[in-house]
């Protein structure tokens, strides 16, 4: 137990450390939020009223759990910048040479992130009510999709770790910030993919980000824009296997890269 | 007696392309400052990678106060401090945060980690930027901080990898004096260093290194000494007297400078002196500059990594 409990501590005190940067430099979290509220401003009131849903309903209604999912796809970013600053700094070398859990550091990491998202999460979802975002789906309901939008973010997490651990190089960070967009858009977070030519449906459909987005569109009530398909059927289970396929391969190959940093 | 601080044999360590280590000894008494010198690419780092646990060798034996860094890497750390190249500090947290979360991790309970970062505070000169942020200290406090950090659980065994580079001479000085007073409160320091002045001024012991095996090991004297001892060295005004000193003179001669370098005799540095100036005074040469000294580690370190041996300067 007093393994546990030692590893329980210091997986806080990692934790402590990465939510200190809130207090030291609130720019980064509040630009990030001002960014997901331009998005849901520019497509809400600009594009919006041009979009469609099939099956009816409202856009916004059907925009804002694409936001939050978006929001979670865009975390990918801030774990893989966090991890690419302290190896390069020295620090992960320096945690890796303590006597403790190779655990600690990854699980402090991720307490942090996910208390962040959640925190934007709430901000987003408050400002969505305030601009007329309806839910319609009991309070049970709404509790499961955001913790199926925290599941999807444990997913980007691990797959920000890995990518932090491994590509190190001058601009793998940049060229990340830039391919979260195509992903984020080849999905049904902004448009709904029946509307969409056949194979860039297909895609969109099997887009891990569209099942979360699916999901919690169920689960608030609002219009998903499927008519069939698997995703109309099994948004839930689906958004509960996506992330767990993803974190089964990338915790692993996060624990790899970590292990073999100066090999 | 207790097994040494650290204990290398034959350590080999393959990169995909290039052997980092080429079966590696060495060995580093209790208490002492050891210097691994030697030039980029000889290999310090991965050594001091190798002795941190941090990357796994190919072959051979590295006991860190007799723990195998292999398969007891758990103990290893809990004997080792390690201040790496790259500053490991959090430049967001203020110095005294740096220290209490290291302490923390380290497994101190908060208030013992409270005071032990204020005793080391104290005693590395940064009381009075404890409570600023990290990224505000110049690069002498941030290693002095660095260094700090890795002495928490009072390691027995501290490395150092290149901890003066890219410092100012003030920046430089300071830390000398911090990796002193380290050494003086029992922990035995492995530092590696491109610097020759450095392992002069501060090691005990120092190990040559060059592509990944040890060519050279001593006190900065024996090293030097290993060069032939002190050295006579006279500068004439001109060619004539240039001429007619190699004649008289048995030395090594340098045309362009105009200067003969004699090596010291058995008897000494001093007589080999007084012989060379009786001489010269006898054959009426007029002396430009004459100057007696032994050789600097610069000359020894490029006499030992010269490509081919028996290369003369």
């Amino acid at each position: 137990m007093s393994a546990l409990s030692t590893a329980a501590r210091q997986t806080w005190v990692i934790t402590q450390r990465d939510l200190k940067y809130w207090q030291r430099e609130p720019w980064a979290p509040i630009f990030n939020l001002a960014f997901s509220i331009m998005l849901l401003l520019v497509f809400g009131y600009l594009f919006g009223g041009a979009i469609e849903i099939p099956g009816g309903g409202d856009y916004l209604d059907y925009l804002l759990p694409g936001m939050f999912a978006l929001s979670m796809l865009f975390g990918v970013e801030t774990t893989m910048g966090a991890i690419t600053a302290d190896t390069k700094r020295g620090i992960t070398d320096r945690f890796r040479s303590l006597p403790m859990s190779g655990v600690t550091v990854p699980l402090g990491r991720a307490l942090a992130d996910l208390l962040n998202s959640a925190v934007q999460l709430a901000v987003l979802m408050v400002g969505g009510l305030l601009v007329g975002w309806h839910v319609d789906g009991g309070w049970g309901a709404a509790m499961l999709a955001v913790g199926l939008l925290l599941w999807f973010r444990l997913a980007m997490l691990w797959i920000g770790i890995y990518l932090g651990l491994t590509f190190r190089a001058e601009g793998a960070l940049m060229a990340v910030q830039v391919l979260v967009w195509p992903l984020g858009f080849l999905s049904n977070l902004f448009v709904a993919p029946e509307t969409m030519p056949g194979w860039l449906g297909f895609l969109a459909q099997w887009n891990p980000v569209s099942a979360t987005a699916a999901a919690c569109r169920e689960l608030f009530g609002n219009p998903t824009g499927l008519s069939d398909g698997v995703l109309a059927t099994y948004a839930v289970p689906l958004a509960l296997a996506w992330p767990l396929l993803l974190i089964a391969i990338f915790a692993p190959l996060s624990a790899r890269a970590y292990r073999r940093l100066s090999k | 007696m207790p097994p040494p601080p650290l204990l290398a044999r034959a350590v080999h360590k393959r990169y995909a392309d290039t052997t980092a280590l080429d079966g590696l000894d060495l060995e580093i008494a209790s208490g002492t400052i050891h210097a691994l010198l030697g030039p980029n690419g000889a290999g310090k780092s991965t050594a001091v990678n190798v002795f941190s646990t941090l990357t796994r060798h190919d072959r051979g034996e590295v006991l860190v106060a007799g723990h195998d860094v292999r398969r007891q890497a758990a103990r290893v750390r809990a004997e080792i401090g390690l201040v790496g190249q790259a500053t490991a500090l959090d430049p967001m947290l203020h110095g005294r945060e740096n220290l209490v979360m290291f302490g923390r991790l380290h497994g101190l309970a908060n208030s013992a980690a409270r005071d032990r970062a204020a005793e080391l505070l104290e005693g590395f000169g940064l009381a009075d930027a404890a409570d600023r942020k990290v990224s505000t200290y110049s690069g002498g406090m941030q290693r002095r901080l660095d260094i700090a950090a890795a002495l928490i659980r009072r390691p027995g065994l501290l490395f150092l990898d290149e901890p003066t580079t890219g410092l100012d001479p003030r920046g430089r000085l300071d830390v000398w004096a911090a990796i002193r007073r380290v050494v003086e409160q029992g922990t035995t320091v492995l530092l590696t260093t491109q610097y020759l002045d450095e392992a002069d001024q501060l090691a005990d012991r120092i190990t040559v290194l060059g592509a990944g095996r040890v060519i050279a090991e001593g006190t900065a004297g024996e090293l030097k000494d290993g060069l032939g001892g002190d050295r006579v060295i006279v500068t004439v005004p001109d060619a004539t007297a240039f001429a007619r000193m190699v004649d008289l003179l048995d030395g090594e001669p340098d045309p362009d400078r105009r200067q003969v370098t004699v090596a010291a005799g058995p008897a000494g540095g001093t007589h080999t002196l007084m012989t060379v100036v009786r001489s010269l005074d006898a054959a009426g040469i007029r002396v430009d500059d004459l100057v007696l000294r032994r050789p600097t580690l610069d000359e020894v370190f490029l006499h030992l990594t010269a490509p081919t041996t028996g290369v003369s300067r």
